[in-house]
C-alpha cells in the first residue's frame, strides 16, 4: 500500500515539476554502469575488428580519408572568407549573426531502453556539460535532441520519434514548416502545409532556427516523392530524414554560442568621438 | 543459516540486475519489440519461490531502478511492480501447486495488469500514440515463463538456496 502510494506522490511530483531530477541522477551511478555493461559485447567485436583489419586495408582507408581531409580543407578555406562576407553583409543590414558552434563527440550506446520510443542512449553525460534540450548531429545532419542528461550517459531522443517536432525550412526558397516524427527511423511528417505550398519532391529541408532549440542552417530531412491532393486542405507530404539515424555510432553535441556576435558597434563609437571632439 | 540466507539473498539481487541487462539488451531490429520483461518475471518467480526473500520493498526498489534505467517518469514500473507483487505474495501458495500451465496464465494476467498500469500512466502523461506493439512483450513474456521458471529453478535448486 505504502509502495503505491509513494510510486504515484513520484509520479506526481516528476510530472509537475523536475525537482526530482537530483534523486534520479543519484540512481542512476547504480544503473549507468549496466548501460555500460550491455554494451560491452559491441565495443569488443569492434575492438577485435580494428585489431585485426590488415595492413592494406587501413593503407587504403588512410589515404581516402587523406583526400576527404584536403578536400574540406580547402572547402573550409572558402568557407571562412564566405563567413566574414556574411558578416559584412549582415552589418550592412544591421542584423546579427550567430556564429561558432562547439561540439563534443559521443558514442552510441548499444542499448535500447524502450522499444516502441526512439530514444538512444550516448556515452556522454552531465559530466561533459550536457543539458538537456542540445541538438545532436551526426556528418550527415540532425539527428535529435538531448531529452535527459544524466551524469555519465544522456538520453537523446531522435526526430523520428513521434513526440518530436522540429522547425524546418525548404532550402530551394525559405517556405517555413515544422516536420514531425512519425515512428518510423527512415521517415519524417510534414503535416502542416497547405496543398499549394511551393515543395517538390528532392527539396533539402533545413533547421529554420525558429524554437531555439536547433540553430540555424544544418540539413534535415530531404523531400520524398508524392502526388498533390488539390482536394484536401492539407497536403500530406513526408520526407527523409539525412542523417543516418541508426547506422551511425559517432554523435556530435553541440554547443552554440548564445551571445551574438556585436556588429555596426565600431562605425557608432567613431561616430560618438566625431561628436565629441566637434565642441573642442 | 543466516550465512545461508545473506547468499541466498545475493544471489537473488545478481539474477535481478542479469534481467536488467537483458531489458536494455539491443534486439535486432523488429525484434526489439517483443522483448519481454525480464525484471517482472524474476521478480514473480523469486516471490512464488521465496516469499519470505522477496517482498513489495524490493520489487518496488527494483521498478525505480527501472524506471531510471529505461528513462521513464519515475515510479510508473515502481507502481505496476509493487502492486504486481503484492497480488503474488497474497497468492503464493495457491500458485506454487499450480501446474505450469495455469501459471502461465496466471503470469499472462499479471504481465498484462502491469502493461495496462503503465498504458494508464503514460496516457496520463500525454496522450499516447501507440503501436498494437506495445502489447506484445505480454506475450512473449509469457511465452519465456517456462524458461525463467526452469533457469532460476535450476540455480535456486542447485546451490540450496532455501
Amino acid at each position: 500500500m505504502v509502495a503505491v502510494i509513494v510510486s504515484i506522490v513520484l509520479l506526481i511530483s516528476e510530472h509537475r515539476s523536475s525537482k526530482i531530477d537530483g534523486f534520479r541522477s543519484t540512481l542512476s551511478f547504480f544503473v549507468d554502469p549496466l548501460k555500460y555493461l550491455v554494451d560491452l559485447p559491441t565495443v569488443l567485436v569492434e575492438k577485435t575488428g580494428n585489431f585485426i583489419s590488415s595492413y592494406k586495408a587501413l593503407k587504403m582507408e588512410n589515404e581516402k580519408l587523406r583526400e576527404v581531409y584536403l578536400i574540406n580543407q580547402t572547402k573550409m578555406l572558402k568557407f571562412s572568407a564566405l563567413e566574414n562576407e556574411n558578416i559584412r553583409l549582415r552589418a550592412l543590414l544591421e542584423n546579427s549573426f550567430k556564429l561558432g558552434e562547439q561540439v563534443l563527440v559521443a558514442e552510441l550506446l548499444s542499448v535500447n531502453i524502450v522499444p516502441y520510443e526512439h530514444l538512444v542512449v550516448v556515452n556522454k553525460g552531465t559530466r561533459f556539460g550536457v543539458h538537456p534540450q542540445q541538438p545532436v548531429l551526426d556528418s550527415n545532419g540532425v539527428v535529435g535532441q538531448v531529452f535527459r542528461a544524466l551524469p555519465f550517459s544522456s538520453e537523446i531522443m531522435l526526430i523520428t520519434d513521434p513526440n518530436h517536432a522540429i522547425p524546418v525550412q525548404v532550402n530551394r526558397n525559405g517556405l517555413l514548416t515544422i516536420a514531425v516524427g512519425s515512428g518510423q527511423l527512415n521517415r519524417l511528417l510534414l503535416p502542416f502545409l497547405p496543398s499549394n505550398a511551393d515543395i517538390r519532391p528532392g527539396d533539402l529541408l533545413i533547421t529554420s532556427g525558429l524554437g531555439g532549440t536547433f540553430p540555424h542552417g544544418y540539413p534535415v530531412a530531404v523531400v520524398d516523392e508524392f502526388t498533390s491532393q488539390p482536394s484536401k486542405a492539407f497536403s500530406n507530404i513526408t520526407a527523409t530524414p539525412k542523417a543516418l539515424l541508426d547506422r551511425n555510432r559517432e554523435l556530435m553535441i553541440v554547443w552554440s554560442k548564445s551571445t551574438p556576435v556585436p556588429l555596426i558597434s565600431k562605425p557608432i563609437t567613431n561616430e560618438v568621438e566625431a561628436n565629441t571632439r566637434a565642441p573642442q | 543459516m543466516r550465512l545461508n540466507n545473506y547468499a541466498g539473498f545475493f544471489r537473488i539481487i545478481i539474477s535481478l540486475i542479469l534481467a536488467m541487462c537483458l531489458r536494455i539488451a539491443p534486439w535486432p531490429g523488429a525484434l526489439a519489440a517483443f522483448n519481454p520483461d525480464w525484471v517482472l518475471l524474476f521478480l514473480i518467480y523469486w516471490s512464488l519461490a521465496q516469499p519470505e526473500h522477496v517482498g513489495i520493498l524490493h520489487a518496488w526498489a527494483f521498478g525505480i531502478l527501472v524506471d531510471v534505467l529505461t528513462g521513464r517518469l519515475l515510479g510508473q514500473y515502481a507502481l505496476a511492480y509493487s502492486v504486481i507483487i503484492y497480488i503474488c505474495l497474497k497468492l503464493h501458495k495457491r500458485l506454487r501447486q499450480f501446474p505450469l500451465i495455469q501459471q502461465g496464465l496466471f503470469i499472462f494476467f499479471c504481465l498484462l495488469l502491469s502493461q495496462l498500469l503503465l498504458f494508464f500512466v503514460k496516457n496520463l502523461q500525454s496522450p499516447a500514440q501507440l503501436h498494437a506493439s506495445f502489447w506484445l512483450p505480454v506475450i512473449t513474456g509469457t511465452l519465456c515463463w517456462p524458461i525463467v521458471h526452469g533457469a532460476l529453478r535450476f540455480v535456486r535448486l542447485s546451490r540450496r538456496v532455501s
